[in-house]
Order: structure tokens, then sequence, then C-alpha cells
């Protein structure tokens, strides 16, 4: 499946019931030097829309909402030693947590690639 | 009036240059009926500063200092000795007129002193961190709170009898708002600090146990067991310092166990001032930083590579964090902190031990000398320099008489405690490096009398 | 996420090659320009620098087995050594003695010395909270002085002056406002803030148990009374709105606001804050608010002390009055001044307290210096400041808006401060380097970045103490800078490069926090 969007800059790509979530390229150059990313409990139950992690910069404290309800799996570790990995490499290594998704019909809703380049462009 | 620069010439000039025929014009937002005309009806008019001082001078007059009298009065407010440089240094103006250093180039004098207060606080509580300052102690207490039922995830704050109970007050009244459960009480009065009774309502509901050292009474708990029991359950100790000056001789909390240490820092050089303004401290575990309330200041590098100082990890603030901020406070107690900071430079470790050691020596010889007056006994086994006395009558009446014949006695329990009986014949004494042995003489001669 | 970063403001250390000028020496000292280490580097624990008298060695027994090990880690300077480090140190620092402060928001008026030599007699130094009341009348007469005054000026009925500062200001008028609605049986959980509102209204309303709804502005930059008056409801407690408002604008509307929030069975706050621009001009009672809180350290003159004290007593209206924390100072039927704390308060009818906010009675020593700057100005002198700071700021932006974009400019007068926004300055230039340049210039920065709804804020409240010539001096100044900024002079963004340090890293700082002094030989 590939990967999906929201408005709120966030992305999630998923894997048979698990989905991978990270914020944008975009809403990283937005903030930017992130100093420190707070993620959920491994274990916690999310719904959609929650704010389940909180993405510090120097003077800015940003909520990332789910864009689906479940269990979280993991998270990722190494932001903890490096956070700046979310502003090099947002899409990729600087993921933010895993859920185990309760509700796959969520994912309907959500913006495709180009939907999200073009609600980027108009901002 | 002298403070006020503009003249009318300048004022004319002004308004041609914005376009306006009169002040009262730029008010023209203001409602019709609302802008005032003239001055306040019944407030008087200016006064020269001859004539201020007289005023003011006069009010003054009307107070007895501590410095007029012999004087021991205690309870969370400590007169000593403040070496006459500290008040010259913080009335330097790029540090009395500075404000909190949000330009960081511009402003290293400030970040400085808060970097070096920061780490002599940490130092002399045991902790590994500090912030830089708080209001004063009960409310760096209650913020200690808050921050525990945090990290817990409970919400029940268990605080000893032993906690100053303004400072409980302050817990309660908050609790109010948070929906946290607060247990206090009410001192025994007894010569052991009731570890017992408080380990005993230690419970897996408990974020934090309080614990005052010394504590209201004088006496000194046994912070290692109590820190033991309170994190067997998952809480967390927090050791409350309202006389930093005591830690000159006793262990300091942060390596007895407590995981939070605050107090008041207003022993070392910031003066009684009835009352404020004061300085809260605060340390905690490192691991804690992110939920530590207050400013902190951080060390870093400038764009040249020199070493420099800045306010760090703001994003826990309210100007930033807004409804998620970790604490209420914006302004700290910034000049108290460099008053602070001073004192303590000019005493160092070695000068502070001894300063402890006097402090103990003249309440020791004081509590000898009290203890010989009929019907006067001291609860204490171990105190610091404050004790509570107990006497064979009201001990506010007794007070209120000393005070008559020109002696600053003491806090009696029933200030602190209204309507409890039990501690109606005790009261608070203390003994500084101020206190000379004619002082004591004097407060024992009339204590006599009164009693008698 | 929610909106990303909604001040644009990041963090840049400016091009790091260029330098303020070639002269090195070897004591790393400019001329005038002093460095200094830290006492940790250059202290030691045995060094002191007050003289006293070792005790009789006394028997230590009595504090049992207590006793720490070895004497505090802690390093001590002589006396000399003592004042060269901070009087070094004070030469780092930019403070309203040595030029204009313009930080909007902050009113950093001039400090009279007078107040600091007042504070110091030792009848108001030297006293203690708990000695016998008998002993301190006079103290008493400064709080109930200063209550009068602050009573009478806001047009309100009653003060609480035990909160320490602005924010526990704020704090104290919502917990008044939810006593009271407890007391009638009331549970009302929204506070309605307005977008333009500094953050810690939201955070207080938050803390003081209540959920916030947000209610926007106009393009004008005020209230949006239509949009308010929507949001009420027998679920709301209150609003908190400032006025002069963050933008620098009166509120025409507050009287109107004020009447809708009672009709709806809340109650109004406001943030006093602005304060200064409408002192002995308007009384927020006549306005309807029923709980300000005063930041003593802004308008009264109380110095700001590099961050603190400060102190920030409420005035209450009657509706609030018997909420008021305690402890605080009455007059008895004797005329005598009595204070009331928690033994004697039913006694003088204030039992229904919502409860204590700080131990002993709040900060006497800003009520001393606030009351001698009170009766210096006297009643005639406290208007004069306002129309003084009304005057200045309006100069300061008729000065600049031709330079810069002043969003509300178009619409009418400012109050004490202007407000200005980057937006007509060209890409890749903005607010930051503004105010950097004005560094570079010799003058602290207006505020920056605040408030939110207006991109690259700068906001400029020069006050009352600032004479024309100082004015003229600081627009010159902004002016240049602003210049250079539409000119695209690249080498801005470096600034500053002639202070004590050029730009910090504070994503360093912020990643890697190190907050205590580190002994890497130790």
């Amino acid at each position: 499946m590939s990967r999906k969007f929201t408005q709120d800059h966030e992305w999630i790509d998923v894997s048979g019931d698990v989905g991978t979530v990270g914020i944008t390229d975009y809403a990283q150059g937005q903030l930017g030097d992130i100093t420190f990313v707070e993620l959920p409990e491994v274990g916690s139950t999310v719904g959609k829309g929650d704010s389940v992690s909180v993405v510090d910069s120097v003077k800015a404290a940003s909520d990332v909402y789910t864009p689906v309800s479940g269990e979280v799996l993991e998270v990722n570790e190494a932001l903890g030693d490096a956070p700046e990995t979310v502003n090099t490499d947002a899409d990729g290594e600087g993921w933010l947590f895993k859920v185990k998704l309760s509700d796959p019909g969520e994912l309907e809703s959500l913006i495709d690639e180009a939907a999200y380049k073009s609600y980027v462009a108009e901002l | 009036m002298r403070y006020l620069p503009l003249t009318e010439a300048d004022r004319t000039e002004m308004l041609g240059v914005i376009g306006a025929g009169s002040v009262n014009d730029l008010f023209c937002d203001v409602p019709d009926g609302l802008l005032l005309d003239g001055p306040i009806d019944g407030l008087p008019l200016h006064a020269s500063e001859i004539a201020v001082e007289r005023h003011m001078r006069r009010l003054a007059g009307k107070n007895i200092a501590a410095s007029d009298a012999p004087f021991f009065c205690g309870a969370g407010a400590y007169r000593h000795h403040i070496p006459a440089l500290v008040d010259h240094l913080i009335q330097r103006g790029e540090f009395l007129t500075a404000y909190t250093p949000y330009q960081p180039e511009i402003a290293q004098g400030t970040l400085q002193v808060l970097f070096e207060f920061q780490t002599q606080v940490a130092r002399l509580f045991g902790t590994d961190i500090a912030n830089a300052s708080m209001y004063d102690g009960s409310t760096a207490c209650w913020e200690a709170i808050t921050m525990a039922t945090r990290i817990t995830r409970r919400d029940r704050a268990l605080l000893s009898c032993g906690l100053h109970p303004h400072y409980a007050e302050v817990a309660r009244t908050m609790a109010r708002f948070t929906g946290d459960t607060i247990a206090s009480g009410t001192p025994d009065l007894d010569a052991s600090p009731g570890e017992d009774e408080l380990i005993g309502e230690i419970d897996e509901e408990t974020a934090c146990v309080v614990v005052q050292y010394p504590d209201i009474l004088g006496r000194i708990p046994d912070l290692a067991r109590i820190a033991e029991a309170a994190q067997a359950k998952g809480a967390l100790l927090i050791a409350v310092v309202t006389e930093p000056v005591a830690l000159g001789l006793l262990e300091a909390p942060g390596n007895l166990g407590a995981d939070i240490v605050v107090g008041e820092g207003q022993s070392m050089g910031v003066g009684l001032q009835f009352g404020g303004p004061y300085l809260g401290l605060f340390g905690c575990r490192e691991k804690f930083v992110r939920q530590m309330p207050g400013r902190l200041c951080g060390q870093t590098v400038d764009a040249s590579g020199k070493r420099g100082f800045v306010l760090t990890l703001s994003t826990r603030e309210q100007h930033i964090r807004r409804e998620k901020a970790t604490s209420n406070i914006c302004t700290n107690s910034g000049l108290c902190a460099l008053a602070f900071s001073i004192h303590m430079t000019l005493l160092g470790g070695e000068g502070l031990a001894r300063l402890a050691r006097i402090n103990h020596a003249r309440a020791q010889a004081m509590v000898a000398r009290l203890s010989s007056v009929t019907g006067v006994t001291c609860l204490n086994d171990a105190y610091f320099n404050e004790m509570t006395l107990l006497l064979p009558k009201s001990a506010s009446q007794v007070i209120d008489a000393l005070a008559e014949k020109g002696v600053l006695a003491g806090v009696p329990l029933t200030r602190l405690y209204p309507g409890v009986v039990e501690l109606a014949n005790a009261v608070l004494v203390t003994a500084t490096e101020l206190t000379e042995d004619e002082d004591v003489e004097t407060f024992a001669a009339q204590l006599a009398e009164v009693l008698a | 996420m929610n909106a990303p970063n909604p001040s644009g403001w990041q963090p840049t250390m400016g091009d790091t090659q260029a330098s303020s000028n070639d002269v090195m020496t070897s004591s790393g000292d400019r001329g005038l320009q002093l460095e200094e280490a830290l006492i940790f580097e250059i202290g030691c624990k045995d060094k002191c620098g007050v003289d006293m008298d070792e005790p009789e060695p006394a028997p230590l027994d009595a504090l049992g087995p207590f006793l720490r090990k070895a004497a505090p880690d802690l390093p001590g300077l002589t006396e000399p050594a003592t004042v060269r480090h901070y009087s070094r140190l004070s030469r780092q620092n930019y403070g309203i003695d040595l030029g204009p402060f313009p930080l909007g928001s902050c009113t950093m008026k001039h400090n009279p010395r007078l107040n600091e030599k007042v504070a110091r007699l030792p009848g108001f130094a030297d006293v203690h909270p708990l000695q016998p009341v008998s002993t301190v009348p006079g103290a008493l007469d400064v709080m109930n002085q200063l209550a009068n005054w602050l009573i009478e000026l806001t047009g309100m009925a009653s003060v609480a002056l035990s909160p320490k500062a602005g924010a526990h200001g704020e704090l104290c008028g919502l917990l008044c406002i939810r006593a009271a609605h407890d007391a009638a049986g009331e549970t009302r959980d929204v506070i309605l803030v307005p977008e333009s509102a500094h953050g810690t209204n939201p955070a207080t309303a938050a803390f003081a148990g209540y959920k916030v709804e947000s209610i926007p502005g106009t393009t004008d930059g005020r209230v949006d009374l239509a949009a308010l008056k929507e949001k009420l409801g027998p679920h709301v407690a209150g609003v908190m709105i400032t006025n002069p408002n963050t933008c620098g604008l009166f509120e025409p509307d507050m009287k109107a606001i004020s009447d809708a929030v009672h009709a709806a069975g809340g109650y109004v706050y406001c943030d006093g804050a602005n304060f200064n621009a409408i002192v002995g001009k308007v009384r927020p009672g006549d306005l309807g608010v029923d709980a300000m809180h005063i930041n003593l350290h802004k308008t009264f003159s109380t110095p700001h002390g590099g961050g603190g004290p400060g102190s920030g007593p409420v005035v209450l209206s009657e509706a609030l009055r018997p909420f008021a924390p305690l402890p605080l100072t009455v007059m008895d039927g004797d005329g005598a001044v009595r204070l009331v704390e928690e033994g004697n308060a039913a006694e003088f009818d204030c039992a229904s307290a919502f409860g204590r906010m700080t131990a002993f009675h709040g900060q006497m020593g800003m009520f001393t210096r606030a009351l001698t700057y009170i009766l210096s100005h006297g009643a005639e002198g406290l208007q004069q400041v306002a129309e003084d700071a009304v005057l200045n700021a309006n100069y300061v932006l008729r000065a600049c808006d031709d330079l810069l974009d002043a969003p509300f400019g178009a619409s009418g007068p400012c109050m004490h401060e202007a407000l200005f926004s980057d937006t007509n300055l060209p890409d890749h230039f903005g607010t930051l380097d503004i105010a950097k340049g004005l560094i570079d210039e010799g003058f602290h920065p207006m505020t920056v970045y605040f408030p939110l709804v207006v991109k690259g804020a700068m906001l400029v409240e020069p006050t009352e103490t600032e004479s024309k010539a100082g004015l003229d001096r600081f627009i010159a100044s902004l002016r240049h800078v602003a210049q250079r900024a539409l000119d695209g002079d690249e080498a801005l963004h470096a600034a500053p490069v002639l202070a004590p340090r050029r730009r910090l890293d504070e994503t360093l700082a912020a990643r890697k926090p190190v907050l205590v002094w580190q002994d890497e030989a130790g």
C-alpha cells in the first residue's frame, strides 16, 4: 500500500495491519532544528486524531496526531539521542511510532501523496 | 516631574509628527464617558523626593526591626549576616535593571550568574540539576508536588506533619483546583519527627512524600529511611529545606535519596523584608529534567566558538506550551538568586560549614540558658539552629508580653496552627551567628519575669 | 500536527565567518570588553571572603547521625575577587540604566533609586513576617496604603496583595472566579481566551481546571465581539481579556464584552500587563472587569532584576472580593490596619477566602518600592505616565511606518506599544535580523515574535521615561537597520558581531542540556 498523508502533516506506511507513522519533510522544515521528541508509551491504546507525540524545536512544541486508532507496538528509540534524525530524514529514519491498526477503514479518509503535495503547495 | 523627561515643546512637536491635535486624540478608542478628565478625586498629587522619603521613614520607624531588639524568630525566614558586598553588587544597574535574558548576546552577565547559581544549588542539595529559581519555598514545594503527580501519574501527595503549615496550606489550596489529594496533619509535640507514622501512610496511590529537613519544630527526620520506603512503593521523596545554612553541617537530601529537593534561599543574601521577595530553590534528578518547572540556563557556544549561556528547554514553559506547560511560573526571583549566589561565593564550602557550626553553637548556648528558666523545657533531642520550647503557659501571651518589653522572642506555634490547643504552650526559637550572649541573657531574664 | 511553529521563529547561527575586527589580544579581553571565567574555575572550597571566628569546639551530638562527612563542594572567593567577578559579569549585560529597553508588554521604565533607598530602611528590610503584629504597624500601613491606591486607580472593590508575580496573579484571579462559581453551586468548565493572548493565559486557565476555547480576532486586531457572544453559555465561567491588548490596541468593545459575559453568568478577568497605557486615564472597574492582576514590576517601576522578583497583586470586584486568598490587610472598626490570616479570617469576614497562595504575606519589598513610586508621581503624575507612554509609542509608530509594515497602523493610533511586522522585508530577511542588527547599534531589541497573530511581530514599548532625544536615537537606528534589510544587506545575517557574544547555539543547548558545571578533571 502506498504512503498516505494527513493535512496535519503526518504520513503513514501500512504493511499488513501495522502502520508506521512519521511527520513530513515539509513539517520538519517548518519546525526548524528539532531538539526533542516525546513518544507514546509502547502498549498504549490510541484513537485516531489523538495527540500522541510532541516534537520540540527550540521555541515551539508541536503535537503529532495519530492518523489511525490502535495499539502502539514500537517507538523509534534512536530519536532519544538523535532527535535531529527527524530533520535529516523525516520520511525514513525519522519515523516516530508503529501502530497495530484496530480499524483499517480509517485509512480511507487519508489523502495520497499527490493530494498532500498540492495541499502543501497552497499553504 | 523628575522621572518624566518630555517637555511641553517635545509633546507639541511629537503630536505634530503623529498628526494628532492632543494626547486625548490618541485615546480615541476609549468609549465616551470612560476617559477620565483629570486626576482621580481623593488621591494625593505628586510629592517631592524629600516628602516621600519623610512619609516612608515615618512608616518604617513605627516598626521594631530585628536589629533593634534581641531577636529569635525563625519558622521559615531567618536573620543572618549578609556581607556588605552583596547588597552593593546587586544594585549595579546592569544587574538591577536588566530583563529576563531572552537576548542572550547582551545578557551573558545574568546568564552566567544563573548557571553558577544552578550549580551551587545542585551541589548544596546533592541533586544532579537545579533550576534558575522559583518565587519562594512554598510555591517551589507545590510545583514539586505537581511534578511528582505528572511523573508517577498518581494524584495523592503525602505531606509530613513537620512541613511548614504555610507550605501545606498552599498545597491544599492548589489541590482544591487540580483535584489532587493531599494528606497532611498537625505535628505532635514529640521529640521524634514521626518517621514511622509517615512511612505507614505511604501506599500505591502515593505520588510523593514531602518531608521538611529540619522540620517545622526543628527536628531532623531520617530522610534515607523515608526515601527507601517511598521508593519501594513507587513514590518520589520531596525534601524541603527552609534553612539552607543547615546544609553546611547536615548531609544533603539528594545524597540521602531525595528525588526532588526544594527550599527557601532567603537565608543567603536576601534578608527578612517582612516576608518577600524570597527565593525558591528547586533541584532534582537529571532524568526528570523535562518535567521540571521554572527557567533553566544551559551552556552552549556562540558563532565564534566561545562558551556562552542561554535559557534552554523553553518548550516546557507557559508562553510556549500554553495549556500543557509544566508549571505556572514566568518571572523567577533573579535578583534574589544573584544575592544568594554572591553570598555563597563569598562563603565557599568551608565557610558555609563554619557558619553552620557557629549557628549550631549559638543555638546550643541558647537552649542551655533558656532551659534553666523555671518551667521551660526544650522539646528537641536534635536541632540545627531552631528548636521548640515548651512553656508552662500560653506561648502567644508570653511572646506578646516579651514584645512589649522589647524582645522579639520567637514564633508561638498557634500563630502557625491557629486554634490547635495542644500546641498552645509551644514556641519556635532560633539562634544564628548574629545572636549575642547578651541577647540571650536579656531574653532569659525577661522570660523568667513574664513566667513568674 | 497542530500548526508547526506558529511564530515562524527558527534559530540560526548566522554567518559564522564574519568577524567584528582583527585585533587579537593575549588575554582574550578587548579593551573594556572583559571576559570572565566561572567561579568553579577560579574559586576553591577553602577560600572565604567572610571573617568568622571559629566557635569553641562544641559537641555535635545534638545533630545525631545526620552530619555530613565533608564541607559542601562549593567554591569560595575573597572579597576583592568577588567584586571583580561580578562587576566584570555585570558589564556583559544591557539594562534600562544604559539605554532604551523597548520590550513590548514588559514596560521597562526607569527604576527610581529612591525606591531602593526606602526599601532598605531597617523598619522595612529587617522585620520578620511572623513577629508580633503589634511590632509592625508601619508595615501594615504600607500594605494598606498601596492597596488603597491600587483600588482607587482601578475603580475596583478590593485587592489581593499576596501573588508573587503576574502569572501567579492570573492564577489568583481565575481561582477567585472558580471559587465564586463553586460557592454558587454552579459548574462551569470553560474559559474563553482571545487567540492573541499571551501563553500564560490559557496555561493558567488549564491549571485552574478549565478547558480553554479560543476567540478569534477581527482584521483590525481586536476581539471579535460577535464571535465571543456566540460562545457564551451556562458552561462558560468567564473570559480572559488583555486590555490594551497584545497588539497594543485598546479594546473599544470592552464594556460590551463585560456586559455580555455577566449576562451569561460569567466573570471577566483582565490581564493587566499593559496597565501602563491607561493608568489614571481609564479605570478597569468602569469597564466591567471582575479581576485584574497588576505587575508592580511593570507599571509601578519595581526593578526587573534580570528576570525577577516580580509582584502581581490582583484587584477584585465586589462579586469576587469574598474569595480573595489570605493573607490580606483590612481596616478595622477603629481605623487600625489589621493583618488577616487563617486564625482571624472569620472575624474579618474573610472566611470564604479560597485559600493561601504563598507562605507569609507577599512581596513586601516590592510594595514599599511601588508605594514610593506612586507617592512620587501622585494622581496627576500617574496620569502623565500613561499619556507620555502612549505619546512615545505613537511617535515611534509614525516615525517608522514608512519603512516597516505596521499591520494596524492604518486603523488608528496605538496605545503604549507600537506593533510592526516583517512582511514587507525581502525574502531571507526577517524580524530576527532587525533585532540582532539593533544589538550592534547599541540597543536591546523590542519584543519579537509576539503576539503570534502577526507574522514576524516586533512590539516596541518605549515607556514614558524615554526622552524625545532618546527616542530619536532609537528611531534612527531602527530605521537604519530596517533599511539594511530592505537593501538586502547580507551582513545583517551575522549580527550581532559587536556584542560580548555572537549568536548562540540554542539548538545545541536544547539537544544536549548542560545545566550545571561539569568538572572535566574530576
